[in-house]
């Protein structure tokens, strides 16, 4: 009889316990991915901007990291640089610039939109047309086909 | 007629994809350095051998130079060694060596162990003249040209076979160009 209301405050940890883990995955991120092993920006402004643009970032060792998540030296020493940068009150296209001019596009985790990308932000939207166009031409093509579940007629069809 | 030329216009597009995909030759870690045809970045750094001298690569314009990153932590850059040593024995051109983010000493117990290559060793501890090269690894040697511009960047151990097909027409181009 008291047997639920003891499960209560079992279940109501638990949902908390969920909860603490979402919010402190959204109040606490740089925690999270260690960005900040260099210590924190005192200006919150900056240190919002520092982890937008370290998130912007590719780190060259481990390619398919950005140099926020990755603790690869040489994305040590570029989030230090973009520190620095940002504390010199250098803008963040002036940052990309640096970064793109030494490394090339590629440093450019989310590539910006220009004529050169253009194609690798609207294939999927080509794909979609296509896939569209398919289906279309398919279903299409299938409703002008006799209705095909008829009883079998007589053995060996199969 | 389409219905055959479509696939098969499908089938020889994929075929190229993959020829240039699959290619086993191609390293798809190599990056292309946005400085090839750039001006040389300019660095001024102590020398790893004799810290109260500086070393500046602004001493060398006028000349094709080489210059090879390396470390001591750096496992190929132990491997490319012997190599650079032969290579620096042919007198072509000068060799310039960056120290990248390594220990002073270890560095020059290196160098006292196996040779130096190298015509001056700038030593780069904190990696900032590595970032305006856009080194991310090592080791990696580049080709300067006379006019200071940077004409070749190669990625992977230095061998005398790699020097003589990749560096020696360069290095021979580069000086009818600047004579």
């Amino acid at each position: 009889m008291s047997r639920p209301a003891a499960r209560l405050p079992v279940i109501t940890a638990m949902l908390a316990f969920v909860l603490l883990g979402f919010m402190g995955g959204a109040a606490f991120p740089a925690a999270v991915e260690g960005v900040d092993a260099n210590g924190q920006l005192e200006d919150h402004a900056l240190q919002t901007r520092f982890e937008r643009i370290a998130s912007e970032l590719r780190c060259l060792v481990c390619q398919n990291e950005t140099i926020a998540d990755s603790n690869a030296d040489l994305a040590v020493d570029l989030r230090q640089q973009v520190r620095e940068m940002l504390i010199a009150g250098k803008s963040d296209d002036a940052i990309f610039d640096f970064m793109t001019n030494r490394y090339g596009e590629f440093v450019r985790f989310k590539p910006p939109l220009e004529l050169k990308t253009a194609f690798i932000w609207g294939a999927p939207f080509i794909m979609l047309l296509l896939g569209g166009f398919i289906v279309y031409r398919v279903v299409r093509h299938r409703s002008g086909m006799p209705v095909d579940d008829e009883p079998a007629t007589g053995p060996g069809t199969n | 007629m389409w219905k055959f030329l479509l696939p098969f216009a499908a089938f020889v597009a994929l075929v190229v994809l993959f020829a240039f995909g699959l290619n086993p030759s191609r390293d798809i870690h190599a990056l292309p350095s946005p400085l090839i045809g750039k001006p040389a970045p300019a660095f001024t750094l102590t020398d790893l051998l004799e810290p109260s001298r500086p070393v500046s690569n602004e001493t060398l314009k006028g000349q094709v130079y080489v210059l090879n990153v390396f470390a001591t932590w750096c496992v190929p850059c132990r491997e490319e060694h012997a190599a650079l040593l032969a290579i620096s024995q042919q007198h072509v051109v000068p060799i310039i060596g960056l120290n990248w983010k390594d220990q002073r000493e270890s560095a020059k117990q290196w160098l006292a162990q196996l040779g130096n290559p190298y015509q001056a060793v700038a030593f780069d501890g904190d990696g900032r003249a590595a970032i305006d090269w856009g080194v991310y690894g090592a080791p990696e040697t580049y080709l300067v040209d006379g006019q200071g511009r940077v004409i070749f960047k190669f990625i992977s151990p230095m061998t005398q076979q790699e020097w003589d097909r990749e560096f020696m027409p360069r290095i021979a181009a580069a000086r009818r160009g600047g004579a």
